[in-house]
């Protein structure tokens, strides 16, 4: 142990002060970059939550789902219709979120109920098909009656707001100014932070405990006592009301939702933060979320320069070369650590022995 | 009363289609449990490169007959070496990883096929070159195109040629067991990496036929083709039961005919509510409700809980 550093709660503890510290000062430092990347840093923490949400299902209850985004849409629907001129409604936000969270959990029970049989493969498929069936009504709901406005989308959606006190314009605190993404900054995380205490909770819980009984064996905890129905339920319903949230904060902060940003590869995306960052362990869905939507972002930046470095002028087109190279980076990353990135080590242990 | 057979046809055309991508899913599936979320991919792959053979060959003066068959073959060899370097690279050395490891790979896979095409190809629609004469003719007042013939045809003996593979040959017999049990196939002599390895090639084969038929069907082909009719082909396979050939080929078909008939009726069911916009998701809800009440697929067989 380094001498300097002090003894080993100590050392922990300065180091949660430094991480608060530079949480704190981050979007100021990535407004250094332009207001862009401070918003590129609000999705990545927007990601967090979502991925977060998911890895209950996925991570604690081993249930793969392929139409989380359904329940995110949910969320960003009923933000828009209840909070802009498409009614005429304004509802403030703590109505709507709590309300977002309840409709949401309510589709995912409602995806839950029939599907309580399957396993594996087959409820990836059937939870893949109800993400687009979500989102095709929401592209088609437009006629006869205008419910979703269709394609185009909503637009002119109210922000958070508590009281006067609007997040989308930038405002003066303390002398210090505060751009609109700088301020949605600290809501997401201050919800973000809310969303990890809450996992850790679960994670031990009797109800986490029971999720991942059902994860190893389900046939086995089932014959020790668990009701496997209400347990998968459960998993299945928290994880939609974590969407449903984030998917109302998306729609405040974006101030317009169409049904393109629900689309089955926004799911994909999801999953894939959550196997790559280390399925069920906190720490690595965090990375995950974060890398996955911060280097594509990198990517936009880096490849127009990148090439003309090396041939003297651009010859892919930017847009597909960045995918591209992310689409290998998923590749790789799976190819060299199977596990995820920081998987936990249980998990590590397990892989471990397996080889063995 | 005509409505209802033109969309029978319309349907068994675009069934066969689906069937013969299913395939493909359902082998690799079978034979080692594996949703190839790129599969959808190589059918594009497969599309445009007949298309650039076909109008190559089509500009050096070529009759129609022999541009269109060489297009064939190419895009099959295309396809079959890539559903080979696909195994090869990506997804072998994942054999003993994690379950949910190589679906992110598939995923990374498709993006990457998927963004090359485009690099390739462009991001315009591309118009297919006719490759059958286009006759048309009617029956009990439904219109059917030559085109529609050939493609339930080819459909047809493709799936016949792989039902003989499948039962009738030694690598058929080794694909079979490999499928049932894969350690004990392999000491009876089985070579595990061929068997998969042949299982992508030969899924891949009837992708890019599926693929040159897609095109000459719709006579339009984009870099993103591949993403839709992969998916309703998974849903297909799963429909049938995945792992089972013949549930493959009916889940297509079904699916196919489902999807006709939806569109064409559901206007008049709902009064005029519903149109036919909505036809995509009636793949899916008829999938929920047959999982529903029968878990495993139409035809799958009931797996029993191993732990």
């Amino acid at each position: 142990m380094n001498p300097l550093l002090g003894s080993l709660p100590m050392r922990k503890t300065l180091l949660g002060v430094l991480a608060a510290a530079a949480l704190l000062i981050l979007p100021f430092v990535a407004a250094l970059g332009g207001q862009a990347w401070v918003r590129i840093v609000d999705f990545a923490i927007l990601y967090v939550f979502l991925a977060l949400g998911l890895n209950i299902v996925v991570g604690f209850a081993g249930l793969l789902d392929l139409g989380y985004i359904a329940f995110y849409a949910v969320g960003a629907y009923l933000w828009a219709l209840l909070a802009s001129p498409h009614f005429g409604i304004h509802l403030p936000f703590w109505v709507i979120l709590p309300l977002g969270a309840i409709v949401a959990c309510f589709f995912g029970v409602i995806l839950g109920a029939p599907t309580l049989k399957l396993r594996g493969d087959y409820l990836a498929i059937v939870t893949l098909g109800f993400g687009e069936i979500v989102r095709i009504f929401m592209n088609n709901l437009n006629a006869p009656i205008n419910i979703t406005n269709g394609p185009q989308g909503i637009n002119m959606i109210d922000p958070v707001a508590i009281g006067g006190f609007k997040f989308s314009a930038p405002s003066t605190i303390f002398g210090i100014t505060f751009s609109g993404p700088q301020k949605y900054y600290y809501l997401l995380l201050l919800l973000v932070l809310a969303v990890i205490l809450v996992n850790y909770r679960l994670q031990h819980s009797r109800i986490g405990r029971a999720w991942q009984a059902i994860r190893e064996d389900e046939i086995a905890a089932k014959a020790i006592g668990i009701n496997t129905r209400n347990m998968k339920l459960l998993a299945f319903a928290m994880g939609a009301s974590f969407g449903g949230i984030a998917g109302g904060i998306f729609a405040a902060m974006q101030g317009f939702v169409s049904p393109e940003s629900f689309s089955l590869i926004e799911s994909v995306m999801i999953l894939a933060m959550v196997v790559l960052g280390g399925m069920g362990h906190i720490p690595g869905v965090i990375l995950g979320a974060v890398l996955l939507t911060i280097l594509p972002e990198l990517l936009r930046y880096a490849v127009v320069p990148v090439q003309k470095a090396l041939f003297g002028e651009v010859l892919a087109d930017p847009e597909s070369l960045r995918m591209l190279i992310f689409g290998l980076a998923l590749v790789l990353v799976m190819r060299f650590k199977p596990a995820g990135l920081w998987p936990s080590p249980d998990r590590r242990r397990e892989l471990a022995e397996k080889a063995r | 009363m005509d409505i209802f057979l033109q969309q029978i046809i319309n349907g068994l055309v675009q069934g066969s289609i689906y069937a013969m991508v299913a395939l493909g899913y359902t082998m690799v599936y079978g034979i080692m449990g594996l949703i190839n979320f790129a599969h959808g991919e190589v059918v594009m792959i497969g599309t445009l490169v007949a298309i650039t053979v076909v109008t190559f060959l089509l500009k050096l003066g070529l009759p129609v007959w022999l541009a269109g068959g060489l297009g064939i073959v190419a895009a099959t060899a295309a396809c079959m070496l890539l559903g080979w370097s696909l195994e090869r690279v990506a997804y072998r050395p994942l054999r003993n990883a994690p379950r949910l490891t190589p679906l992110i790979t598939a995923i990374g896979m498709s993006i990457v096929l998927q963004n090359l095409a485009m690099m390739i190809w462009g991001r315009n629609y591309m118009t297919f070159p006719p490759l059958v004469e286009k006759t048309q003719f009617e029956v009990g007042g439904a219109a059917f195109t030559s085109v529609q013939i050939m493609i339930v045809l080819v459909s047809a003996i493709s799936m016949g040629g792989l039902l003989f593979l499948v039962y009738r040959t030694k690598l058929g017999m080794a694909m079979r067991a490999t499928a049932q049990n894969p350690s004990v196939a392999g000491l009876m002599g089985v070579n595990a990496n061929r068997v998969i390895s042949s299982a992508f090639v030969i899924g891949s084969a009837l992708g890019a036929v599926a693929g040159v038929m897609v095109g000459t069907y719709y006579e339009i082909a984009h870099y993103q083709m591949g993403f839709m009719l992969g998916l309703k082909a998974f849903t297909a396979a799963v429909l049938g039961g995945i792992g089972n050939l013949a549930g493959a080929m009916a889940g297509g078909v079904l699916l196919g005919l489902i999807e006709a008939l939806g569109a064409g009726y559901i206007g008049d069911l709902t009064g005029g509510f519903l149109g036919s916009h909505y036809q995509d998701i009636f793949a899916f809800v008829v999938l929920i409700f047959v999982l529903m009440f029968r878990p495993s697929g139409l035809f799958g067989e009931k797996t029993g809980d191993r732990a």
